[in-house]
């Protein structure tokens, strides 16, 4: 099985081919990667199939991906971030 | 013309027709004025164009006027009488910057900008590193613009909420739900409603109905040539403080004031305090046409990008449209109604009800009790458009 | 950066690859019909053929009872898409639906580079018909406690099992009502968790009032059977009558507390025990995803189970020409029925393209049968009237926006509002990033509780409205119009 290699907040972590994002954070102990804008609560994965919205981080650059429809790719690198504009020093 | 005439036995001295902003505000002032009040509303109160908007307070897009008056007048309301209600309604004194995009309407711009400081309206000309200053994401191909300080922003859904409580604490009633259907006549007089919910007497009946205004004229026997002027927004994802004032184009201005019937699009660029960047502004008259219109929003996004190039990428989440009550001559209708005497209107603001809303409603406060009206209201009159003569 | 697609035309466009759509897909194509097939997943299957890539996985068919159904359709599937009769766009989903003829799909992307289409990526599509497969997501109830991290829909958490066999942590608690819960359960614990309680809403005796419906799936009765023998091998408590009012944990999920309820769903006094978990699961029923239908205008109803579903006549119709729509857009009723209303979609828009004539009564005869089941189903299993009762000041009704139950409160109480829409417009319920798949259902229906006042059509159909069905980008949006922009680079 070929193991696939991503970095989460520096973090490197390992994932099976064929994992969603959101399902290589989890098995990586890695429950939530999202802080809510108000009250800043921790979310991750809820309703697991694209309709939520609460599993949003940026995926190699881009953000506000729903994590648990993308599939892990060997080197992916993820931040926290759901927001296109975070971390904008334009 | 002047003061309100009471019906003996009735529980009310005024029926407001139209629980929007206009209504709301109404209420509000009459009930501090010692006049006993209901609002009826057919459906949900703010259900019309004050559930549609953006809740501008703008004094930066009038040319001088009576509206521009009006608009000046609303704003002592504002910041004055109405400051210890502002968190209610989420006031924002956020400013608006107007741009140009090439010389010839940046000249236009400074012309409009030196009348209006001729009133006493603060304006500040921008050029490009100004521009750059107050807002860092905006286009730099752009030639300079003026920033209003003046310019607010409230919440209107909060606006009309609050109006009508602060208006029932003050002794007024709100019927939700309930659907004018005629009106109760004496002679000539107007001296109450029909409605589903049965007959209410009062010596005073006010529509302000916002775009179906004109209905309720129609069933005191009265013309009004309010029509609806369609408008689209766009919201954004939420995203962190980007665009911090209301940005908008100064081609805007003269799509405000054109009569055309087509499709007519300048962009309005605004962030809110949940995050959602809102775009503007389209106007059209297609009746009551509820369609989405792909081109209405293809030129909106291309609006917006030509303002604010970092947008490409962000997402849109919804939309939303409109229905601005628009009048021929573009001033709203205030004030009572010689061919129907006990109707008064306080409707048609067309894109400017949310602003205008607490000076209408404290003129109309003023002639309901025979007081002297802060401005003029000749220029609002409900007969004054030709047909009428 | 590939320059985008220009619009690419099909015959037909499918929505949507789960058993409804690949389905209507396969069928269209083996009749000679170039299909575009629309897909916001990287693999076929929808939710309930949900499983891990067969080149990765030995056992891929594990939970699923239709296994060699859905292995026969993938396989044609990728015949037809060898042979260009089907162009399959997998990571994508449809973000705005033009009416006009052709209709015109824009499309957005759900998973960035799974949809290469010789290089370039399919930006539209143009079709003169449509079937319509959109599927449907779990229904939600707040919950006291429901936002903490540990904390899934049953689908979701099904997804995590069956796609790749992920647990999500070591003790599950899965609660809410209706048969879903039992292989979400099974599943947990054949993952190596624990599941320390199945806690479901109703009672089993009410099946007993549906018995006559429910017996027209005996394969339904086998299945049940096998899910009673797996609970019993695992030792997973089942409890009838049983909720979770209130879930533990101050920055993820540590426990959840139960409650015996009576018929209604009000809590029985000193019944409340805490039982430790790390991950609690709800399911409450699913409903449809109605975006593409409403925009496009087709007529709906509510369903027996309180959904809104698209109204389709017995060819799979719908009230606007061209429109078929077919699977849980028209009625929750499972993977079969999906199936085979997507094969009558398809052999339905065949007959009337080709003229040739159309035999449909078996499938429907079958169709029937499936339908009087999930009837069935849906009646035995209530959401419990009284759940607002189970709610506290603090539980956030709205997820994305972060909305608690006093903001409601107070928009009905203090600010006059006595409709959803006008509550939501107040409170900012429902306008976060899911627009309002989440929570505006519930919502309208705590609104209409604290109200006294019905729950009309009309409102649910406002809240199920969305012209942008996924977000777009600007860029996009400037381009709906096919006009050039200054600011296109490529």
């Amino acid at each position: 099985m070929t193991t696939i290699t991503i970095t989460f907040a520096g973090r490197t972590l390992q994932a099976r081919d064929g994992q969603t994002v959101a399902a290589a954070l989890i098995e990586n102990g890695v429950r939530s990667w999202r802080r809510t804008r108000h009250g800043g609560r921790p979310r991750g994965l809820f309703c697991g199939i694209g309709v939520c919205f609460d599993c949003l981080l940026t995926i190699d650059g881009q953000a506000a991906q729903r994590a648990c429809l993308v599939p892990v790719r060997d080197g992916m690198t993820l931040a926290e971030g759901a927001t296109a504009g975070e971390g904008r020093d334009d | 013309m002047g003061r309100a005439v009471p019906v003996t036995g009735a529980t009310f001295d005024v029926v407001i027709v139209g629980a929007g902003a206009v209504g709301a505000a109404c209420a509000y002032f009459a009930t501090a004025a010692g006049l006993r009040v209901v609002v009826l509303d057919r459906a949900a109160i703010a259900s019309g164009t004050s559930s549609a908007c953006e809740g501008n307070l703008l004094i930066s897009d009038k040319e001088p006027g009576p509206e521009l008056e009006l608009a000046l007048y609303s704003r002592q309301l504002w910041v004055g009488e109405l400051a210890e209600h502002a968190a209610l309604w989420e006031y924002e004194p956020k400013g608006g910057l107007v741009v140009a995009s090439s010389e010839p309407v940046l000249a236009r711009l400074r012309d409009l900008a030196a009348r209006h400081r001729a009133l006493g309206i603060t304006v500040d000309d921008a050029d490009p590193a100004a521009l750059c200053d107050r807002e860092p994401h905006l286009n730099p191909a752009l030639v300079g613009g003026a920033f209003y300080p003046q310019d607010a922003q409230v919440q209107p859904m909060l606006l009309v909420a609050h109006l009508l409580r602060l208006a029932r604490v003050q002794g007024a009633e709100v019927r939700a739900g309930t659907a004018v259907t005629g009106v109760l006549r004496n002679g000539d007089r107007v001296v109450g409603v029909r409605t589903s919910d049965g007959d209410f007497s009062a010596g005073t009946v006010v529509n302000a109905a916002g775009t179906w205004a004109a209905d309720i004229a129609r069933l005191a026997g009265v013309d009004l040539p309010v029509l609806p002027r369609r408008g689209f927004v766009l919201v954004t994802e939420p995203l962190p403080v980007t665009v911090r004032h209301k940005v908008y184009a100064a081609e805007y201005v003269a799509d405000v004031a054109s009569s055309a019937g087509d499709l007519q699009s300048s962009p309005v660029v605004e962030g809110t305090p949940a995050g959602t960047i809102l775009i503007g502004a389209t106007r059209e008259r297609v009746g009551f046409d509820r369609g989405f219109s792909v081109a209405a929003a293809a030129r909106l996004a291309r609006g917006a990008l030509a303002l604010f190039p970092f947008l490409a990428g962000v997402r849109v989440m919804r939309s939303y449209l409109g229905f601005r009550p628009y009048c021929p001559d573009h001033l709203p209708i205030i004030g009572p109604d010689p061919r129907a005497p006990g109707l008064w209107h306080a409707c048609g603001h067309e894109g400017a009800g949310i602003g205008l809303s607490v000076g209408t409603g404290s003129l109309l406060a003023q002639t309901l009790s025979g007081a002297a009206t802060a401005l003029d209201l000749i220029p609002f009159a409900p007969d004054r458009f030709a047909e009428n003569r | 950066m590939t320059e985008p697609a220009a619009d690419v035309s099909a015959d037909v466009a499918v929505v949507g690859a789960g058993p409804a759509g690949l389905a209507a897909a396969v069928h269209a194509a083996d009749a000679g019909l170039s299909v575009t097939l629309i897909d916001a997943g990287i693999r076929p299957g929808g939710q309930y053929w949900r499983h891990p890539d067969p080149a990765l996985d030995v056992d891929s068919r594990a939970g699923h009872h239709d296994w060699q159904t859905f292995a026969s359709l993938r396989d044609a599937l990728h015949r037809h898409v060898e042979n260009r009769q089907i162009r399959y766009l997998a990571g994508t989903q449809v973000a705005l639906v033009q009416p006009g003829s052709p209709f015109r799909l824009h499309l957005a992307v759900t998973v960035p580079g799974a949809a290469p289409e010789h290089g370039a990526l399919v930006t539209a599509v143009k079709a003169a018909d449509l079937i319509l497969c959109p599927g449907g997501y779990d229904r939600q109830l707040p919950i006291p406690g429901w936002d903490l991290p540990g904390v899934f829909a049953a689908g979701g958490l099904q997804a995590l099992l069956k796609g790749t066999r992920t647990l999500p942590g070591r003790r599950a608690v899965i609660a809410g009502t209706g048969p879903f819960l039992l292989p979400v359960a099974a599943g947990f614990a054949e993952t190596g968790g624990q599941v320390a309680a199945v806690c479901e809403a109703n009672s089993p005796l009410r099946w007993l009032r549906q018995a006559h419906l429910a017996a027209q799936a005996p394969a339904k009765a086998r299945e049940a059977l096998e899910y009673a023998i797996g609970f019993g091998r695992h030792r997973i408590p089942y409890r009838p009558r049983t909720v979770v009012i209130r879930i533990l944990g101050d920055r993820e999920v540590r426990g959840a507390v139960v409650a015996r309820v009576d018929a209604d769903g009000r809590t029985q006094e000193g019944t409340e025990r805490e039982v430790e978990a790390d991950v609690v699961a709800f399911g409450w029923g699913f409903t449809p995803s109605l975006e593409l239908p409403l925009a496009l205008g087709t007529q709906t109803r509510v369903d027996v189970d309180g959904s809104l579903v698209v109204v389709v006549d017995d060819l799979q119709r719908s009230t606007v020409s061209r429109v078929w729509v077919a699977g849980e857009a028209t009625g929750i009723g499972g993977a079969l029925l999906a199936r085979l209303e997507g094969e009558l979609a398809a052999r339905s828009l065949v007959a009337e393209r080709t003229g040739q004539p159309l035999r449909p009564r078996a499938l429907q005869y079958r169709m029937r049968r499936s339908r009087a089941f999930a009837r069935a189903m849906h009646a035995a299993h209530p959401i419990p009237p009284r759940w607002p009762d189970w709610l506290t000041a603090d539980t956030l009704v709205c997820r994305c926006e972060e909305v608690p139950v006093a903001a409601v409160r107070h928009a009905v109480d203090v600010l006059g509002a006595t409709d959803p829409r006008t509550v939501r417009s107040l409170t900012r319920v429902g306008m976060g990033w899911c627009q309002g798949r989440v929570c505006a259902d519930a919502c309208a229906r705590l609104v209409c509780d604290l109200t006294r006042r019905p729950l009309t059509d009309g409102a649910l159909e406002a809240t199920s409205r969305r012209t942008f069905a996924a977000p777009l980008e600007l860029s996009r949006v400037a381009r709906l119009d096919d006009s050039p922009t200054p600011e296109d680079r490529s």
